[in-house]
Order: structure tokens, then C-alpha cells, then sequence
């Protein structure tokens, strides 16, 4: 990297404009006098209106217009050490990374559970509830080194900040009926009250009441009306218009960073944020982090010196970043040594279609509007044990309006017709085109000791650098928890009068392995007690370079629910200690 | 310079379409104009008519609701291909390809343009003279390839996307669905069509803004 032209330093140099960069940069740039440099590799942010011009399913949805460019640099999969890894070369079904201003926080749909109060302790909580011998074999889940009072307050601030809507469950301590009561004990009620809820869902709550489950309304972090953040920032509640997940809102409801947190950053003198900025490396000496380097939009590399550097890519990226830079051990999977790369998850998703002979109006709706139970989240119980499920998910059944028609299109009950084309698919597709809903769970996801990710020998992004290289298959483990919720699934449908049910069991004994890489994806620079087993330490500074800090998904030591919500508490927590302490007293913290 | 290749299909079929020029002009057609010449900016024309009469078999016209020949899925297509993601603006190219398993997607060199070109061959010379029954045999044999795979997914696509694509003339795939086009609210009506159908009039994007926009095949054009 020859002829790379230095620039003016700046304090704090942030990578990644998604939720977990531009909370860093707001609190740090509104609470210090540091100077901020926040850099994106996509494009500016073109407000509410350009997302209303691109409403269209075809070039949004389907050509997936908000997605990293995969031309530019993708992911080579394998199921495992020994297989060879191929690329992924076009998205499928959902990309997993944005671009542009907000990165992938801009497109979410913006479920937002919290996790379970034992999920910061998992480890912990599983081996003294079962012993370790009764736990799946090659296990590595690890406890996140903070308890459920820390990171609760910050749950708080990330949902006033989104403004999320819900009913509270257990409000301290106290259980509430209609919210969920398996949540863990939150210190205040949700910012906004739960959306209006279409047909499926109610229906699916009053079927899940009468089996005896505890039916409760789906956070979701587009208001469900007119809110102002504690921050001063007004947006309107969701117009419903089903243009939701992979699109982004065209009336800035949806909680974005775009909308919550940058306006904030463009009034501040002591932030800059450059787009098309794609960071290559972070450049480091003597165990400390120096700056970065980046190339923009025309090619030309720049270093950019910096006091502090913050790693906020996507996920994976994050980890890759580290790899590129040569921060940090490498984790083999054989010796089991080495921290970087090491528990890569993604969320075990098990669902299913339902057929009603009523029309269901599936064009409205919105990212997070589900009626869900929480009956199955956490742990299984002995009867879960029994069947080999340790930990299960939320169910719900969602109503997002999208996709809005064209990728909705052609779902008809098993055996209705020969093939899917010609005029017996075209017939029974129109029949059932607006009568099928659907059920979702977003699960427990263990980490293994065959999991993991490295730069792939073959592959090289646009610029020359190794592609991210995922390692991971599903295991017998994943398969019984999915056979389990399924079956939870099943019962919920057929009591709600399904005329038919088409489960959706990933991963079945029949499903491949998980060769496209995953929207929920956690891991690869994880957090935890030890720099013998975690990449940072429970504030997300880097173990071996107090001056790096690594927030986001990379963070997550194991798959779980929804992570958005805890990501972003987990990284107000960061900046806490980012502003009150470090920037004080530079040093490792942990 | 490539000579200019037209597709011509029957006006009443295509109602009042709007038809693009490739400087980007449009031009609405009626009926009274008997048929029309659609220019193509992919195809030739004898591969726009054999994908026309191959769609239409993925989803014909009959009692259920008009097909893919009258919502002008040809017209749909051809731009697609025309466009970044017939050239694949949007796919990792870096060899080696090897193949895979499924769920690794599809690993091929070639791009949508030279899959439809080599593709179309293979449901024979005389596709465009044989019966349904005998076209029917033909898709069905083909029906495992990626090529084939395209096509119906394109069909759908072509059959209900916005018009500005070119495909859903008239709204014609969305009126027969009673989707109601990229709305900008249902605030008012979320929680009040508890298992009764809401079908407003469907509008396009277009019709909705107020205004044109330029859709990803067109970029860069006119």
C-alpha cells in the first residue's frame, strides 16, 4: 500500500454507519469534545423521499437494491474444515449486509425482543441446569461477562431511542397479562404502545390463549405513533404500507440511524462523515491502533491517523477486518486455540405457511407486527431435554406486507398442483395468493468447535483482499430444536382452523447446510470474561488494543432471538464507558 | 451496430401499454392501432417469440384471468436482460467456478443473457408451430435447468411487477390479484378487514407519486 496519502488525524475514526458506529459516534461526539470521524463505504443517505421512489418489489426486493454490491466482495461457504469453500455469488432470499448510510439498520424490518436474562449467562446457566454431559457435544457458547442489571438500563435507552412499540410483561418483577411473561423484569414500560394488529395475527393470539400459551404483541421499533425520542427526534407512527424488511421507510418511522442519530451528527462541528470510504485495513504499532486505510469511490487509498479506532462493519466484517490487519490469533479449529473467527452463529428459524379460507389482506402490514408467545423461548424444559431441545425462540405469526407480491406469489397447499407453472399452479396460486400466512421463530443458534471463520485462500474482493471464508454446518442439535418448535407450530395452526399447513423446517434431516450467509448472523470477535476465550472485553474494547473497539453482531458469543435490540444496547453500554472512563483515562478497561 | 428487432403482438392484447422507446420516449398504444411493434433492446425476434408463446404456457390466459402474453412479460423480460442484471452487474464473477451443492446458489460463468440466448434453443426449432400439449412437453423436459428456472421466475415477475419494468400492462396482473400497488398507508384500515378482502383500485408508482421513475434497467438511458 505504497503512495497512500496521509490525511489530518482525528480522534476517533469509527468504520460502519449501522447501529452499533453511529451510537458510538453520537454519544461520543455529543458527550466529549473529541473530534469524529465516521466512515461508509456505501453511499449518502437521500432521504425519506428516494424511499418512496423505490417502492418497487422488483428492483428493491429482488434485485435488492439496498444490498452490498456482491460483485464488489462476498463470502466463500463450506459446511466444514474439509469441505472446499465456494462463493456466494448472488444474494438469496435476504441479503445479508446493506450499503450506504445505516448499512443494514436502515432495511430491517425491526423486530425487537430483548434477550433472556440467563442468554447473558448461557453457559452458566445451561451446564448447572443440566450438567455439562446431557449438553450437545463440541459445544463453545461462553457467558457474555455482564449480568442482566447492566445491561438493562441500556435496553431501556436503545428502545427509547428507537422508539420501540410493545406491552410490557414483567414490569419489575411484577408479571403482566397481554405483555410477554417470560421477558426478563424490565425497569420501565415500552416507549410506544403495540400496533393495531390485522386478521392472522389475532387469530393466531386467540388460537395460542385457548391452547393455554400467553399470546403478547411483537416489539417492533417503528412507533406505532407520533414519538420523540429522548434525544429530540421526532417521527411519525407506521403507515403499515407493507414495504418493510429490504426496503427503507419513505416516511422515516422505522427506526434507522438515518433517522434517529444522524440528524443529531450533521449539527455537530466536531463530526465528519465521508461515504464511499471502504476501510482495508487497520493500521497498527506497538499494540496500539494507529488509523486506518481506506480507498474511495474513484480508487485513490488514504490513511486516516486516528486516536481511537471503533470496527462497526456488518457483522462478519468485523472480524474479517481484524484478520486483514493482522490483530489478534487467529482461532484453529483443531487445537481449538486462538480467539479471532471463533463462534460464528446464525439464528435456527423454523416456520411454516398456513392456509385459511379467509382473505388476509397480506399487502399492509409492517417489519414487527406479530402476535408472538413466549412459551417456547428459553429454555425447553425436561420435555424439551427429553427430545434433545435445550433452548428455544419466540414464535409468532407476522404480518410485514412484504414481500409485497411478486415473491409472495405461488404458494398453494402440498398436492394442489402437478408443477409450479401452467394453468393447475396458476389456478391454485390465485386461489390461495392472499389466504396464506405465515409463522416464524428466531431461536437459539449454539456455537461448536467446527464453526468458524478465516480468509479464504482462493477468493479475493474487488480491492485484493481474501474474502471471509464461514465454516459451519447445522447439527443434530439444531435439527431436534426444530423439530420441536415445529411441532409447537403445528398445533398453534391447526387450532386456529389452518385448512392446510406447509411447516418449514430449517434445518430438517432433509435441509443442506447453511451455505448462504444469514441477515442474523452473530459472532467471529466475541465478548467474554478472558482474553483466553473472547476477542473483547464485556465494554468491546479489544483485549490486546485498548485503543480498538469492536461493537456489533461480532460481539455475540452465541445465536439467539433477534440481536438488533441488544446490539444496540450493547453498544450505549461501549460508549458509556468509551466516554465516562476511557476517554478519561485511556487504557484498557477490563 | 446491431440491427433494430422488434417484437409484434397484438394491441388488443396489451390494452393501452406503455411502451418505451430505447431513447427512453414513451408512447402509449391502443387497440385501434391493430398491432404494435415493440422495439426489443435483447432478443431477436424470433427468440422474443418463442419466449412469449413459452410463457404464456407458464402462465396462460384462460378462465382464471389473463397470462403472461397479454401483460407483456416478453417486454419485461427483454429489458431485464437488456440491463445491469442481464450482464451481471450484480454477481461475483471471480473464477474459479466450481461446482456445488444447491445451497450454494448458482455457480455458473455465464450471465441471464447468455443463459436465455443458449437456452432458447433447446425447446427446438419448431416450438413456435407446435400444440400446447407438445410445448407443454417441451418445457417439461427442460424443466430441472437453470434456464428453465429463469424463465418462470421471470414469468412472475414479469406478470405482476411495477409497469415501469415493462411487464403487469394495465396493472392487468395486479387487478386480477386485487393487490393494490405500492400504497402509501393502510393506517386507516390495519385492523378493519378482519378476514374480508380490502381491494382498493390498484395504482403504479407512478400513478401514486405523481411522477416518473426511472427503474434499474434504465439507468443511464434517455
Amino acid at each position: 500500500m505504497k503512495g497512500v496519502k496521509t490525511l489530518a488525524p482525528v480522534d476517533v475514526v469509527i468504520v460502519g454507519s449501522g447501529w452499533g458506529g453511529m451510537i458510538m459516534a453520537k454519544e461520543i461526539a455529543t458527550r466529549t469534545p473529541l473530534s469524529v470521524l465516521v466512515l461508509e463505504r456505501g453511499g449518502p443517505y437521500r432521504g425519506p423521499a428516494a424511499y418512496g421512489e423505490e417502492m418497487d418489489e422488483v428492483d428493491t426486493f429482488i434485485r435488492m437494491r439496498h444490498a452490498y454490491n456482491a460483485a464488489d466482495g462476498t463470502f466463500t461457504t463450506r459446511a466444514s474444515y474439509k469441505d472446499r469453500a465456494v462463493p456466494i455469488r448472488q444474494w438469496k432470499d435476504f441479503p445479508p449486509l446493506g450499503t450506504g448510510m445505516g448499512g443494514a439498520s436502515d432495511h430491517w424490518g425491526a423486530t425487537s425482543p430483548r434477550l433472556l436474562p440467563e442468554s447473558f449467562r448461557i453457559a452458566s446457566h445451561l451446564k448447572e441446569l443440566h450438567g455439562a454431559a446431557k449438553l450437545p457435544p463440541n459445544i463453545t457458547i461462553q457467558d457474555f461477562g455482564i449480568t442482566w442489571e447492566e445491561i438493562e438500563p441500556y435496553y431501556v435507552r436503545a428502545e427509547e431511542m428507537m422508539g420501540t412499540s410493545g406491552k410490557a410483561g414483567n414490569l419489575n418483577g411484577k408479571k403482566i397479562d397481554g405483555g410477554n411473561i417470560f421477558e426478563g423484569p424490565r425497569s420501565k414500560e415500552f416507549p410506544n404502545p403495540p400496533h393495531p394488529m390485522p386478521y392472522a395475527p389475532l387469530l393466531f393470539a386467540k388460537a395460542a390463549k385457548e391452547l393455554g400459551y400467553h399470546p403478547f404483541p411483537m416489539p417492533s421499533s417503528t412507533p406505532s405513533q407520533t414519538y420523540t425520542s429522548p434525544d429530540g427526534i421526532s417521527r411519525p407512527g407506521c403507515m403499515y404500507c407493507g414495504h418493510c424488511s429490504l426496503f427503507g421507510c419513505m416516511v422515516g418511522a422505522k427506526a434507522s440511524p438515518n433517522f434517529t442519530l444522524l440528524p443529531i451528527l450533521e449539527k455537530r462541528k466536531n463530526v465528519t462523515i465521508r461515504t464511499h470510504a471502504h476501510v482495508r485495513r487497520v493500521v497498527h504499532q506497538g499494540g496500539k491502533a494507529t488509523g486506518v486505510i481506506y480507498v474511495d469511490g474513484a480508487g485513490k487509498e488514504f490513511m486516516q491517523p486516528a486516536g481511537a479506532v471503533v470496527l462497526a462493519a456488518w457483522v462478519f466484517n468485523n472480524a474479517r477486518l481484524l484478520m486483514l490487519s493482522k490483530i489478534g490469533e487467529q482461532y484453529d479449529p483443531v487445537s481449538g486455540k486462538g480467539t479471532l473467527g471463533k463462534n460464528p452463529t446464525y439464528a435456527v428459524n423454523v416456520g411454516l405457511d398456513f392456509f385459511l379460507d379467509k382473505p388476509l389482506n397480506n399487502f399492509m402490514g409492517s417489519g414487527g407486527l406479530a402476535m408472538a408467545i413466549g412459551d417456547f423461548s428459553g429454555d425447553l424444559g425436561d420435555e424439551g431435554a427429553a427430545e434433545g431441545a435445550f433452548r428455544g425462540g419466540i414464535i409468532f405469526a407476522y404480518q410485514q406486507g412484504s414481500p409485497p407480491v411478486i415473491s409472495a406469489f405461488g404458494k398453494i397447499p402440498n398436492g394442489e398442483a402437478p408443477q409450479n407453472w401452467g394453468a393447475q399452479w396458476k389456478k391454485a396460486a390465485l386461489k390461495w395468493n392472499d389466504r396464506c400466512g405465515t409463522f416464524l421463530s428466531t431461536e437459539n443458534h449454539f456455537a461448536y468447535r467446527q464453526n468458524y471463520l478465516d480468509l479464504d485462500p482462493t477468493y479475493t474482493d474487488k480491492w485484493g483482499d481474501p474474502l471471509l471464508r464461514v465454516t459451519m454446518d447445522w447439527t443434530d442439535a439444531e435439527r431436534k430444536q426444530a423439530a420441536f418448535i415445529s411441532k409447537k407450530e403445528v398445533e398453534i395452526a391447526k387450532a386456529m382452523g389452518a385448512i392446510a399447513i406447509t411447516p418449514r423446517l430449517a434445518p430438517s434431516a432433509k435441509s443442506g447446510p447453511p451455505l448462504q450467509v444469514h441477515n442474523h448472523s452473530h459472532g467471529g470477535a466475541i465478548m467474554g470474561v478472558s482474553p483466553d476465550n473472547s476477542v473483547v472485553n464485556p465494554y468491546l474494547q479489544h483485549w490486546q488494543m485498548p485503543n480498538l473497539w469492536v461493537v456489533g453482531g461480532s460481539c455475540l458469543p452465541q445465536g439467539d432471538e433477534h440481536s438488533t435490540l441488544t446490539i444496540a444496547a450493547l453498544a450505549y453500554r461501549a460508549a458509556d464507558a468509551f466516554v465516562d472512563r476511557y476517554s478519561k483515562r485511556p487504557g484498557a478497561l477490563a | 451496430m446491431k440491427r433494430r428487432e422488434f417484437i409484434e403482438l397484438s394491441a388488443q392484447s396489451i390494452g393501452g401499454l406503455l411502451i418505451y422507446s430505447l431513447t427512453g420516449v414513451p408512447r402509449v398504444l391502443s387497440a385501434a392501432e391493430g398491432t404494435v411493434k415493440v422495439p426489443l433492446r435483447f432478443f431477436t425476434e424470433h427468440e422474443a417469440k418463442v419466449v412469449v408463446a413459452a410463457c404464456e404456457r407458464i402462465f396462460p390466459a384462460d378462465e382464471s384471468g389473463p397470462g403472461a402474453t397479454q401483460a407483456g412479460v416478453v417486454v419485461y423480460i427483454d429489458r431485464q436482460l437488456a440491463g445491469p442484471y442481464g450482464t451481471d452487474k450484480n454477481r461475483y464473477l471471480q473464477p474459479p467456478f466450481v461446482e456445488s451443492v444447491a445451497e450454494h446458489g448458482y455457480q455458473g460463468k455465464e450471465n441471464p443473457q447468455q443463459i436465455y440466448r443458449a437456452g432458447i434453443p433447446t425447446l427446438g426449432a419448431d416450438f413456435l408451430a407446435l400444440a400446447s400439449a407438445q410445448q407443454d412437453e417441451r418445457l417439461k423436459a427442460i424443466e430441472k435447468t437453470y434456464f428453465f428456472q429463469l424463465l418462470r421466475q421471470h414469468t412472475i415477475e414479469g406478470m405482476f411487477c411495477d409497469p415501469m419494468h415493462g411487464g403487469n400492462a394495465d396493472l392487468i396482473g395486479w387487478q386480477m390479484l386485487g393487490y393494490p400497488g405500492p400504497q402509501m398507508s393502510y393506517r386507516g384500515q390495519i385492523d378493519q378487514y378482519n378476514g374480508v378482502a380490502y381491494r382498493p383500485t390498484p395504482q403504479s408508482l407512478e400513478q401514486i407519486l405523481g411522477y416518473k421513475v426511472k427503474p434499474w434497467e434504465d439507468e443511464g438511458k434517455g
